[in-house]
């Protein structure tokens, strides 16, 4: 028996898995028509590499990521292209976002397909490039690219690989219908990324609430592995990533970290699937295995449908009753968001889809005050105060939240599913959290347009001292002018010519010219490598691009770096160092920029 | 289509704070058969009165605070409020006591510190250690003498009119001083056999008393099954009292002994009712024992070396003060820590 541990807190709500589990995973029937979005994943969003009105075959790429993080988005089927537009995403703003509509042939038809079944004998790299190239991203939430998930950092080893198979969320069931009848398929995906990463230890860990889904991975990772197969008690959020690595190892993630700090690394059960299709037959992740339930649905079950399929058509096809369906949501009742429309395609990420009467799930009673019970700190898997959080938060002291680790709250919901008070808790801490973010977001802002104004005022001032030094140097040089005129002109007077006021100031332009002429040269033996052929002729426009586009990027990492940090992503070290590492290109760039243009204006003062 | 639009999570369990309450009501029920059982029916008047002045003071007070009335009187508390006071208040207790103590409780400790949730103390000691302080005659003359409701104690009828009447000389015979307050009183020139002999500690503990506090001791466990209390505080309190009553009252000819601290006196209404206010207690489980410990602790210290026959009012109170400063330098180590970030924030972080 392999030890387990256990974390504090956790709840038991109603499981209501077993109306999905009922059935075995339907195949979904191609719709009438494909909603891809071009950003499933945590990065930046593909590019498109079709046109409107292209036939593209299933399996073929129309999007891909060429610059930055991202993974490319394959068309679900065989079809035409039919238009390239903003389409609501399953998002829980209810935004919309960039998709390319496909409208199927019914032909089904597969591009070629380049499987590489000898692996072993390839080199790490080309299969992490294969795994890119089929668009896999993390199937169980955030979606982050497998690839990049799949290169720790140089200096952490991953000893214990864990495919995480808790699915602790009332309702989904996916994992579970996929660990019953695509074993096989999993435990291969496992290998492929245990050959990757070489860990000591590779675990699948399976809730104990799920014996068939137990008894065919066990079977399926039977012969030849070294692959533990481990029962964890039931209780959510036993999936929760950082729990996960609690019960199995007894470590702890470190705040702020990730688990590759501690060796660990989690993987998702359809990611796992996904990766061996991808290596072993070649097809990219076109499709996914979903949740449909709820009581609004007369036969809920799992389809495996494609990326695409508008939740609508998975809706009708488990029988959807619409006028008993009150609340549409994407994921699970604990964490899972609403979705305004039915009309949002199914994505990488879509477990779930729960259409819930109002019975099922009815609207929470009124908020009352907070009476200090403590159930929430009871069952909080974080070991943090939910009602303190909670009162800082309301009382906008944001500061005091920080302090009692508001930002280790992984949103899991339990505190407010017992609190006697229905105080919508992680709605107070989503809350607190964005506002923290947006100051943090201004303080930055302020400190840059701070380092701009300081920088220029600096160079004002350098400018109006340069600009004072030529004055007085011209005084001089007039003056000396005026004397020299002087005595030329007595010299004239005495020998009786007259002065020719024209050659004087030709010699004053030659004098400035060569005074200028000195400085440029002073100036090239003091500047530095980084741009000496801008330095006779700035050419200060390409250099203004350069800064834009260094800017530009930035601001995405640091976009990328909030995403990551909201949503608890375990790249945020990384993303930390880039946008570290951009900061400084820009600094470079500006540098550079202000160079050229002080240059410029002693050229345009002077000349 | 216009569906719900909610945020998460979508499922809640049922519990809400009037159940919570509720169960805290009913838990105290075998506490209340046994003190009638035993003093009769003064406790249950007195806890009938409470809870009705309780309710009405609230409900004219979130009136004209302009407050939901009926949404928040249904969440029960301010009944808890009175029913804690009906139970601890002497049986005889005339109307207007217990009516200033349920006043004051409700309108002083509550409301106008901004309603349920917000109040530092615990509203029912408050009421009751007003009434202590203001009317000390009144509050401990009137405790029925345990006769027991079939041994001839006053009627019904008899006690009503006890408790509402003006005048409170008619039914003298029937009450006594409380088996502390005796023991206190005689310890200085009685030895510890003499006192026990007296008919107020019948042949175990205290007579009655020790039924009631057992019954108390009951109904609190079935909180703690339920998990509506944790068993943090309680035993830390009972712990504390039981140690300082071994350290330092092991001489019965000095000071009550380690029974009579446990189950003679409000010592486990205090310790799962009383102390286990919420609102009013500390939040984190280590935060809990420290609190609980120190109402145990300064029980014995008010009951040995103090003025006041019981002490769970004023202990509790005192606690009550100590909470926030607990609760700063007890929260708990967050997953991914190392240490917990004690203080307050730019202080002591880390
Ligand atoms: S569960 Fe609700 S009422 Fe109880 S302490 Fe937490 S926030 Fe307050
Ligand atoms: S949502 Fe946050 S505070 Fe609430 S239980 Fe989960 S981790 Fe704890």
């Amino acid at each position: 028996m392999t030890q387990l541990w256990d974390f504090s807190g956790g709840i038991h709500p109603p499981e209501n898995k077993h109306q999905s589990t009922s059935r075995p995973i339907r195949e979904a029937s191609i719709p009438d028509i494909l909603v891809l979005p071009l950003q499933q994943h945590i990065g930046e969003p593909a590019e498109v590499v079709v046109n409107v009105g292209d036939r593209v075959l299933k399996g073929q790429k129309i999007a891909d990521v060429t610059t930055g993080m991202g993974v490319p988005v394959h068309a679900s089927t065989s079809g035409t292209i039919e238009a390239i537009e903003q389409r609501p995403v399953p998002h829980p703003s209810g935004m919309a976002d960039w998709c390319v509509v496909l409208k199927p042939d019914g032909k089904d038809q597969w591009c070629d397909l380049e499987p590489l079944p000898d692996y072993q004998q390839l080199e790490r790299e080309q299969i992490l490039e294969k795994v890119r190239d089929a668009g896999i991203s993390g199937m169980g939430g955030a979606g982050f690219p497998t690839d990049i998930k799949l290169r720790p950092p140089r200096d952490r080893k991953v000893d214990t690989l864990i495919l995480n198979g808790a699915e602790c969320e009332p309702y989904i069931t996916a994992d579970d219908m996929t660990m019953r009848e695509r074993a096989d398929e999993l435990v291969a995906g496992l290998k492929i990324m245990a050959w990757i990463l070489r860990p000591t230890r590779c675990v699948i860990a399976i809730e104990d609430n799920k014996p068939e889904a137990i008894a065919a991975v066990k079977t399926a990772a039977a012969e030849g592995t070294h692959i533990e197969v481990i029962a964890i008690p039931t209780k959510y959020p036993s999936g929760g990533e950082k729990q996960l690595i609690e019960i199995l190892t007894g470590m702890e993630v470190p705040s702020g970290g990730i688990p590759a700090d501690i060796g660990v690394m989690c993987q998702n059960i359809g990611t796992a699937v996904a990766v061996a299709r991808a290596v072993l037959e070649g097809k990219p992740l076109i499709s996914r295995v979903v949740t449909v339930t709820g009581e609004a649905v007369q036969e809920p079950g799992t389809f495996d449908a494609l990326i695409g399929t508008p939740v609508q058509h998975l809706l009708q096809l488990a029988g959807l009753q619409a006028g008993k369906l009150n609340r549409l949501i994407q994921g699970g009742p604990m964490m899972g968001f609403t979705l305004t429309t039915d009309a949002v395609p199914v994505t990488k990420t879509s477990n779930c889809v729960i259409a819930a009467t109002g019975s099922e799930l009815p609207a929470p009673p009124p908020e009352q005050p907070c009476i200090r019970c403590g159930q929430c700190a009871e069952v909080c898997p974080m070991e943090l105060l939910p009602q303190q959080l909670f009162w800082h938060a309301k009382a906008a002291e944001f500061e005091k939240a920080e302090h009692l680790n508001l930002f280790d709250c992984i949103e899991c919901g339990a505190c407010s599913y017992v609190c006697p008070s229905s105080i919508p808790l992680v709605q107070y801490y989503r809350f607190a959290k964005g506002e923290i973010r947006h100051q943090q977001a201004e303080q930055l802002k302020a400190d840059r347009a701070r380092e701009r104004f300081e920088a220029r005022q600096a160079r004002l001032e350098r400018e109006q001292q340069e600009k004072e030094q030529r004055r007085k140097e011209r005084a001089r040089a007039a003056a000396e002018a005026q004397e020299k005129k002087k005595a030329e002109a007595q010299k004239a007077a005495d020998k009786g010519e007259a002065v020719d006021e024209r050659s004087a100031k030709a010699a004053l332009v030659q004098q400035a010219l060569e005074r200028k002429k000195a400085k440029t040269a002073q100036k090239t033996g003091q500047s530095d490598s980084t741009a000496p052929e801008s330095v006779d002729k700035p050419d200060i426009e390409a250099l203004e691009k350069q800064l834009t586009q260094a800017e530009g990027k930035l601001a995405t990492m640091e976009g990328m770096l909030e995403e990551a940090r909201a949503q608890q992503a375990d790249n945020v070290d990384k993303l930390e160092r880039a946008v570290a590492k951009n900061h400084d290109r820009v600094k470079r760039a500006k540098e550079t920029l202000e160079k050229a243009r002080e240059q410029h204006s002693n050229e345009t003062t002077t000349g | 289509m216009a569906f719900v639009q909610q945020s998460s999570p979508h499922a809640h369990n049922a519990r809400p704070t009037s159940r919570v309450m509720l169960w805290v009501i009913i838990a105290a029920l075998p506490g209340l058969l046994a003190q009638t059982l035993f003093f009769g029916w003064g406790n249950l008047i007195n806890v009938v009165w409470c809870i009705a002045l309780a309710l009405a003071c609230e409900g004219a007070f979130l009136r004209l605070r302009g407050k939901p009335v009926v949404f928040f009187l249904k969440d029960n508390t301010a009944a808890v409020t009175g029913l804690l006071l009906g139970l601890s208040l002497p049986q005889f207790a005339p109307w207007w006591v217990s009516g200033i103590a349920v006043i004051s409780a409700i309108i002083m400790a509550k409301q106008l510190y901004g309603g349920l949730g917000a109040n530092p103390f615990n509203p029912a000691m408050v009421g009751y250690a007003l009434v202590l302080v203001s009317f000390p005659v009144a509050m401990t003359t009137n405790w029925a003498e345990a006769a027991g409701l079939f041994g001839g104690a006053p009627g019904f009828g008899e006690t009503l009119g006890r408790i509402f009447s003006a005048s409170q000389t008619s039914i003298d015979g029937w009450t006594m001083a409380t088996p502390l307050d005796e023991y206190k009183h005689k310890v200085a020139n009685h030895t510890a056999v003499e006192i026990l002999n007296h008919p107020t500690f019948g042949d175990w503990v205290a007579r009655g008393w020790e039924w009631v506090n057992l019954a108390f001791l009951a109904g609190g466990l079935l909180l703690i099954g339920l998990r509506i209390i944790t068993w943090h505080i309680p035993v830390a309190m009972l712990a504390g009292l039981t140690i300082m009553s071994l350290a330092f009252g092991n001489n019965p000819d000095q000071y009550a002994s380690v029974q009579l601290q446990l189950l003679a006196g409000g010592t486990m209404l205090g310790a799962f009712f009383i102390a286990t206010d919420p609102v009013s207690a500390a939040t984190s489980h280590q935060g809990k024992l420290i609190y609980g410990a120190g109402i145990g602790i300064l029980i014995y210290v008010i009951r040995a070396w103090g003025n006041y026959p019981d002490a769970v009012a004023f202990s509790v109170l005192l606690m009550n003060f100590a909470v926030p400063f607990i609760d700063y330098y007890t929260p708990p180590r967050t997953y991914g820590h190392h240490k917990a970030r004690r203080g307050v924030p730019g202080r002591n972080g880390g």
